[in-house]
């Protein structure tokens, strides 16, 4: 099993629990969209999968690596090598070059590939646009970039928090095409974030979250 | 990993070059400006101490007279009875251009002597050279030189192993340079002495032994100049300081989103925060290095005008020549690190607690910065807590802590006051734009306030040290001419020429005014002890600062003494108080009078009262009063008819020029460091400006969408930028008259020991008011002019990204 959660609850300080006892299992190559409305909690369940930030009770266990025993330097390896994150806003890093961010995840974590990397910027149509930096590119451009970025370190574990959020809706399917290919050629696994119906439809499975829990 | 975190860390300085120059510019200003003072410092104590070793004065302990020079018989007394005795004999003898310290010694006898001939002209110097007529005398090349141009002196040999400004020389010639026979100033105690000698305190219980390591008056002299200048260097580096602080604040604000992919992406927060220690670590060295070599620049353009006023004002045996030394080297760099981490450590502080997921905000760094109530509470306390330390403890250091609490407190009150003033300011505003105008600058405010209270302390500095030596310049002018009322003053060649001089100006002259001394010790200090006729010149003109009645009846009749102002603070002496002259001889103090420029203490009283007690007063210096027009004719006279030299004979108008010249230099470097110092708080205002130029654009496209053009923004930014600098510099003049206040009554008092009353000269707050509004207009016309020609597709992209 790639991903196991197990009764994660989580409750921000001052706050009613944001998420309840949610346990949810994802398999090495399966896509799974995760729904629900605005602050049932998507976001929180993506960021503590990633290790981005760090539950209450419960277990999340990732490629066979329990998170509650990671201390920062653990948590900060994993999502160097076996976790990928693509973010609504995108997070490029704006003084390096859409070629050097592309490498960037890559190099961080010592997995660089050229001959993968070349076949991502094609794939992604970003040949072109390698010496441009991401104030110069467009929404959809920056998003390919964070995509490839991702997966350029052959993440078993991708995670995408609304990846199109910001995309019209052209953009949106051209994005979400190139994204899923890459996923089902790579044999990661995929838990995306969205509000869409459309683009749950396109993914393996769908877990909807409601008011802390899965229904 | 680190190999790619480093670069995408170096990224944004590769696409931020200026704020990159910036940094480095202000981090090589600060350590300029701070090393440069201390290569200063440095050289003119080692230089002190190479003189102390050079001339063997430092390492021997020493027999002193308390009523000044020791009859050579004594000396000839004490060798006879078998102590191994050094004697030297000092004085000053006037050159064109400054006078030298003369040193005779008994040359067969003195220490240092190996040493002295090792670096000069000729291979051993032999007895007879010495002293066989007319004698030899030994300086360094720069004083060989100028004894060489001089008539009638003994042979010159230069040594490099000497300080400047010192003649050494044969004893029995020295007797002759400085017209003083029989007597020495003072006896070395060489190491070596024989077996089973009757004790010192026996044969000469008149004489004091000085040990070497309690001899350090030129440093307790010098050491308050050297405080001062360390002081200015200080608030240089403290002005410099504040733009690193801004441009590593906005460093790391531009780079949070940066910060938290990196994190985001797996780089550790502990690795993270050793790379960007490690990168500031690294602009140190390199601002430091940088700075060192500017310090090393201005250090050596100024240290010519320091070594004259020290050896003008001190005496002190300073060249003006740089030697590059590891210890300042050291230390420069030490500054320029330690200053980047303090600059630094808030930064590096919330960079540890910034959580991974936080969202950030375009201003979220000026807007964590501290509440501005808090801020303005902050600065109070710090002001009180300066005069709080002035009133707990005494001294020079007291001063300075309280002036630093009042700067920095100053600097703090400053956004608080300005947020208020802008508040104040908005309910006059007309029109849409002008809400505008006051609502931007309030905005703005925070980003610019680091610049601002730059420019604050570098005006308040301007005010107050420009206040003060403008008060001083015109309080030392008037005393200059109290002082110097005699219009020719005349040294003979000895004794006997003196009385025939005297006699001769009787009958030629209104007065000769006899200026008689001797050099005695009171409370372990050198006092120059005078004994003064009576006359009106001193009655009518003496800047006395306190007096008893009938205070020139009292010193006529020998029953009272004057002293200076320095020996009145330093040894708490006041009219109504005794003072000791000589042992046995007490007077009452009938007066203070004020003695700019001297650093040693001094006594007068009536001259047939002091011959009593030391006969063999020295008689070859005369004041002469005269009606002015007469002065030139008389002056070629006395040349004519006594053979005098050019130096013997000087006019009052040459003293005071000399003086002022003095004066002057003294105050070359405080005035050059000020310059520095506002140009620095410019290139913050221009930096902060610059760099948030990126912050600008965002709130002038809705304006210029709405309607406004480009060259009204422009405007408005140069009219924002001198707007802000305007109420600095309004806030910046009583800050700089306490300021002027605390130097005049406080600073001075202990530095110098004299204090001067403060006058105000608006025109120089109006010229800097000016300077000011110019330093802000000119840092803000390029951003003003960027904003003229910014292409509209560059104003649409602001909406573009927004959306």
């Amino acid at each position: 099993m790639l991903l196991n959660v197990e009764t994660v609850s989580k409750t921000y300080p001052g706050g009613r629990p944001v998420l309840d006892r949610v346990s949810l299992r994802l398999e090495h190559g399966e896509t799974v969209a995760l729904t629900g409305e605005s602050g049932s909690g998507k976001s929180t369940l993506l960021n503590l999968v990633g290790a981005l930030d760090q539950f209450d009770s419960g277990e999340i266990t990732v490629a066979g690596t329990a998170l509650s025993g990671l201390d920062e330097r653990g948590r900060a390896a994993l999502r160097r090598g076996s976790l990928a994150v693509v973010f609504q806003q995108f997070n490029l890093i704006p003084s390096l070059s859409v070629e050097q961010n592309l490498a960037f995840h890559a190099r961080l974590s010592g997995q660089s590939d050229a001959a993968w990397l070349s076949h991502l910027t094609d794939r992604l149509g970003l040949s072109a646009l390698l010496a441009r930096f991401p104030e110069q590119l467009s929404g959809g451009q920056q998003q390919r970039v964070a995509i490839g970025r991702a997966l350029a370190v052959r993440p078993a574990l991708l995670l995408a928090d609304e990846p199109t959020g910001n995309l019209d809706e052209v953009a949106s399917a051209a994005v979400l095409d190139l994204m899923l290919g890459l996923v089902a050629e790579t044999g990661c696994g995929l838990l995306l974030v969205t509000h869409s119906d459309a683009i749950a439809a396109r993914l393996d499975r769908r877990a909807h979250l409601s008011g802390g829990q899965l229904a | 990993m680190r190999r790619a975190a480093i670069a995408c860390l170096w990224s944004h300085w590769a696409r931020h070059p200026l704020q990159l120059l910036t940094l480095l510019a202000g981090l090589a200003l600060a350590t300029g400006l701070w090393s440069a003072v201390q290569a200063i410092n440095a050289e003119a104590r080692s230089s002190y101490a190479e003189a102390s070793a050079q001339l063997g004065t430092g390492q021997f302990d020493e027999l002193r007279a308390a009523s000044g020079p020791i009859p050579l018989a004594r000396y000839v007394a004490l060798r006879r009875a078998g102590w191994q005795l050094a004697a030297v004999l000092e004085g000053r003898m006037p050159l064109p251009g400054g006078s030298v310290e003369v040193m005779g010694v008994d040359l067969l006898a003195y220490p240092a002597l190996p040493a002295v001939e090792e670096t000069s002209d000729i291979n051993g110097i032999t007895p007879a050279d010495a002293l066989l007529a007319p004698g030899l005398l030994i300086a360094r090349p720069e004083t060989a030189r100028r004894l060489r141009a001089q008539v009638g002196l003994p042979p010159v040999t230069r040594s490099q192993n000497l300080p400047a400004g010192v003649v050494l020389t044969d004893i029995g010639t020295a007797e002759i340079l400085l017209n003083r026979s029989a007597e020495v100033s003072r006896l070395l105690i060489l190491p070596d002495q024989p077996a089973g000698l009757a004790p010192l305190a026996d044969l000469a219980p008149d004489l004091m032994v000085v040990p070497a390591e309690g001899r350090s008056e030129l440093a307790r002299l010098t050491d308050s100049f050297h405080l001062n200048l360390t002081a200015f260097g200080l608030l240089s580096f403290t002005v410099g300081l504040f733009i690193v602080h801004g441009m590593v604040g906005l460093s790391f604000e531009q780079r949070r989103g940066m910060i938290r992919t990196l994190r985001a992406l797996g780089l550790p927060l502990r690795d993270l925060t050793w790379l960007m220690l490690g990168e500031l670590l690294l602009f140190a060295l390199i601002g430091g290095t940088v700075g060192l070599a500017l310090g090393y620049v201005v250090a050596a353009a100024l240290l010519p005008d320091v070594a004259a006023t020290l050896r003008g004002l001190y005496g002190a045996p300073v060249d003006g020549d740089l030697a590059l030394q590891p210890s300042w080297v050291a230390l420069g760099l030490m500054m320029a690190v330690a200053g980047v981490f303090a600059a630094s450590a808030q930064a590096l502080w919330r960079l540890s607690r910034v959580p991974i997921l936080q969202v950030q905000g375009q201003y979220a760094w000026s807007a964590q910065g501290m509440p501005v109530l808090a801020q303005a509470g902050i600065g109070a306390l710090m002001i009180g807590a300066g005069f709080l330390a002035l009133a707990v403890f005494d001294g020079l250091v007291a001063g300075f802590v309280m002036l630093g609490g009042l700067l920095m407190g100053a600097a703090l009150l400053l956004p608080p006051l300005l947020t208020l003033a802008l508040r104040i300011g908005s309910g006059f505003s007309r029109g849409p734009l002008g809400a505008w105008v006051w609502a931007d600058m309030r905005a703005q405010l925070p980003g610019l306030s680091l610049a601002l209270m730059a420019l604050l302390l570098a005006l308040a500095a301007n005010i107050g040290v420009g206040t003060m030596v403008s008060s001083f310049r015109l309080t030392f002018t008037g005393w200059l001419d109290q002082r110097l009322a005699s219009e020719l003053y005349v040294t003979a060649r000895d004794d006997a020429q003196g009385t025939e001089i005297a006699r001769w100006l009787h009958s030629r002259a209104d007065a000769v005014l006899p200026i008689r001394s001797t050099e005695v010790q009171i409370s372990d200090q050198t006092v120059f002890l005078y004994g003064i006729v009576d006359h009106p010149t001193y009655r009518d003109n003496w800047p006395l600062i306190a007096a008893t009645p009938q205070v020139w009846d009292m010193v006529a009749e020998g029953r009272g003494a004057l002293i200076n102002e320095q020996m009145a603070r330093r040894m708490d002496l006041w009219p109504g108080d005794t003072v000791t002259l000589l042992p046995g001889w007490s007077l009452p103090v009938v007066g203070v009078y004020s003695d700019y420029g001297n650093p040693t203490g001094q006594a007068m009283t009536a001259l047939p009262a002091l011959l009593q007690r030391v006969p063999d007063l020295p008689n070859t210096r005369f004041g002469i009063r005269v009606d002015p027009a007469e002065a030139g004719d008389l002056r070629s006279e006395l040349a004519d008819t006594f053979a005098l030299p050019p130096q013997a004979l000087v006019p009052q108008a040459a003293i005071k020029a000399s003086s002022l010249a003095i004066f002057e230099k003294t105050f070359v470097v405080t005035g050059a460091l000020n310059v520095l110092t506002l140009g620095v708080a410019g290139f913050a205002i221009l930096t902060s400006l610059l760099t948030l130029w990126a912050h600008r654009l965002p709130q002038l496209a809705p304006v210029w969408a709405l309607g406004v053009r480009r060259d009204t923004l422009a405007r408005l930014e140069v009219l924002r930028s001198v707007a802000l600098a305007v109420m600095t510099a309004i806030l910046a003049l009583p800050l700089g008259l306490v300021l002027a206040w605390a130097l005049l009554a406080i600073i001075n008092v202990e530095a110098f020991g004299w204090r001067l009353p403060m006058h105000l000269f608006p025109l120089q707050w109006l010229i800097l008011l000016l300077l000011a509004v110019v330093t802000a207009g000119l840092a803000a016309l390029l951003p003003a002019r960027r904003m003229h020609h910014l292409p509209p597709s560059d104003l649409l992209q602001v909406f573009a990204n927004a959306r």
